[in-house]
């Protein structure tokens, strides 16, 4: 069909839904062994005890292509890479309390 | 096509050393790169600075772009000279790392220049496969439609593959659900409707970031609307029950007895909700005192400041 008639539906990367360690390398296009390296450093958690039962919030998807980006582009390696995280959340806390006293 | 100024772009001089071209580089990259920069123009300034620095840390390119000054039109003249050979079979256009080069670029160096790196595909049976790249895109909605969850129509540049199985980025509109509840910064995943793959690996996906249309009564934070809401003195000291707007319509709230201003009142379930998670409004009241200009409204005040009792300022010692 014609995508411009097509009605798209997509999955929202929050914090309610899912998915698996496969299903996160896949859709980050990321290795096993990069993952276990942001889990180690703190940039994602999962739940669950065995690589065969973590499930990821979908929002680690965005973490996970946000780290992988700065690496590539900036050479920032893990640990920094988890400060930008950081920093980059607290940046947008700001900037809502911003909004909130200029409202 | 424009003529691009990479030595202006990197705010380098045309004799910067190759060390110096590096530095501006770096600095400038980690400035607009689109994940840490939010502007709206970060994505194309981040293009443009990697699309710079790939021609003048190149010696041989640098080179060339030098030697082409003003006459840069005369590109085909300009690939020879160079040895490069452009209109390869396969195009990539990648919206991140700095890949997507300018047409000035393309016209200059050919398509498939400086993105060796955009090689490192799957060589299965000697057959080359590359999955698509993502695209990202911000989507502006307002906070109604994120309520009630709406539909949105995109028009964005996608690939478009023509009969000589060249693939060129054209307008295309795509028309998007977004569910109900969603928050402002959430992304949405649409799945194989990023840039498509080559030699059969699959699409890459399309990522909507979600901003919310500044709204003139309501803010919304995470799932919490706010609205601040203007109340007579009469009505916080008293109790009263107001109209107020929320996303869903008006409804009646009590305003309870002696109520402060900067209060909070909320209404549960009036906020951004989703089927597993509920967003409340916060109602802040605001006192607002009226005017006294009359003989008749200056003696109310007058007689509020004999009967009540009242020092504002007992917490100041004073």
């Amino acid at each position: 069909m014609n995508d411009a008639f097509r009605l798209l539906e997509g999955t929202v990367l929050d914090e309610e839904n899912t998915c698996s360690f496969g299903e996160l390398c896949r859709v980050c296009g990321a290795s096993e062994s990069a993952i276990r390296e942001m889990i180690a450093e703190g940039i994602i958690c999962p739940e669950g005890e065995s690589p065969e039962e973590w499930r990821f919030t979908l929002v680690s998807i965005h973490r996970v292509q946000t780290v992988t980006r700065l690496t590539r582009d900036l050479r920032v390696n893990l640990p920094g890479c988890a400060l930008a995280l950081e920093l980059l959340d607290e940046l947008d806390r700001m900037r809502s309390l911003l909004n909130k006293s200029t409202s | 096509m424009e003529y691009k100024d990479y030595y202006q772009i990197l705010g380098v001089a045309r004799d910067a050393s190759p060390e110096n071209i590096k530095q501006a580089f770096r600095k400038l990259a980690r400035k607009y790169h689109p994940d840490v920069n939010k502007a709206a123009d970060a994505e194309a300034r981040f293009k443009d600075i990697n699309e710079a620095y790939e021609v003048l840390k190149d010696p041989e390119k640098r080179s060339a772009y030098d030697q082409l000054g003003a006459n840069w039109q005369n590109a085909a003249q300009f690939q020879q000279h160079t040895g490069q050979e452009g209109g390869k079979a396969y195009t990539f256009h990648s919206s991140a790392g700095g890949q997507d080069f300018s047409e000035f670029f393309e016209a200059l160096f050919g398509q498939a220049a400086g993105r060796d790196s955009a090689f490192s595909g799957i060589h299965a049976g000697g057959k080359f496969s590359l999955r698509g790249e993502d695209q990202r895109v911000t989507v502006s909605i307002s906070l109604e439609d994120a309520f009630r969850g709406s539909k949105q129509s995109l028009r964005l540049n996608r690939p478009v593959e023509d009969a000589q199985g060249r693939v060129t980025m054209q307008p295309q509109q795509l028309n998007v659900m977004i569910p109900k509840g969603i928050v402002e910064g959430q992304r949405i995943r649409l799945e194989g409707q990023g840039l498509p793959g080559q030699g059969g690996a699959e699409a890459g996906d399309l990522y909507l970031e979600v901003r919310f249309a500044p709204h003139p009564l309501f803010r919304a934070e995470k799932r919490t609307i706010h609205l601040d809401l203007p109340v007579a003195p009469w009505e916080a000291a008293l109790g009263a029950t107001v109209t107020v707007p929320t996303l869903d319509g008006k409804v009646q709230l009590k305003i309870p007895a002696n109520s402060q201003n900067g209060r909070k009142l909320r209404l549960k379930g009036k906020g951004l909700s989703t089927a597993k998670s509920e967003g409340d409004q916060i109602v802040t009241l605001k006192v607002v005192l009226p005017e006294a200009h009359t003989e008749e409204q200056q003696a109310i005040y007058r007689s509020m400041a004999e009967k009540m009792a009242f020092n504002p300022r007992t917490e100041l010692g004073v």
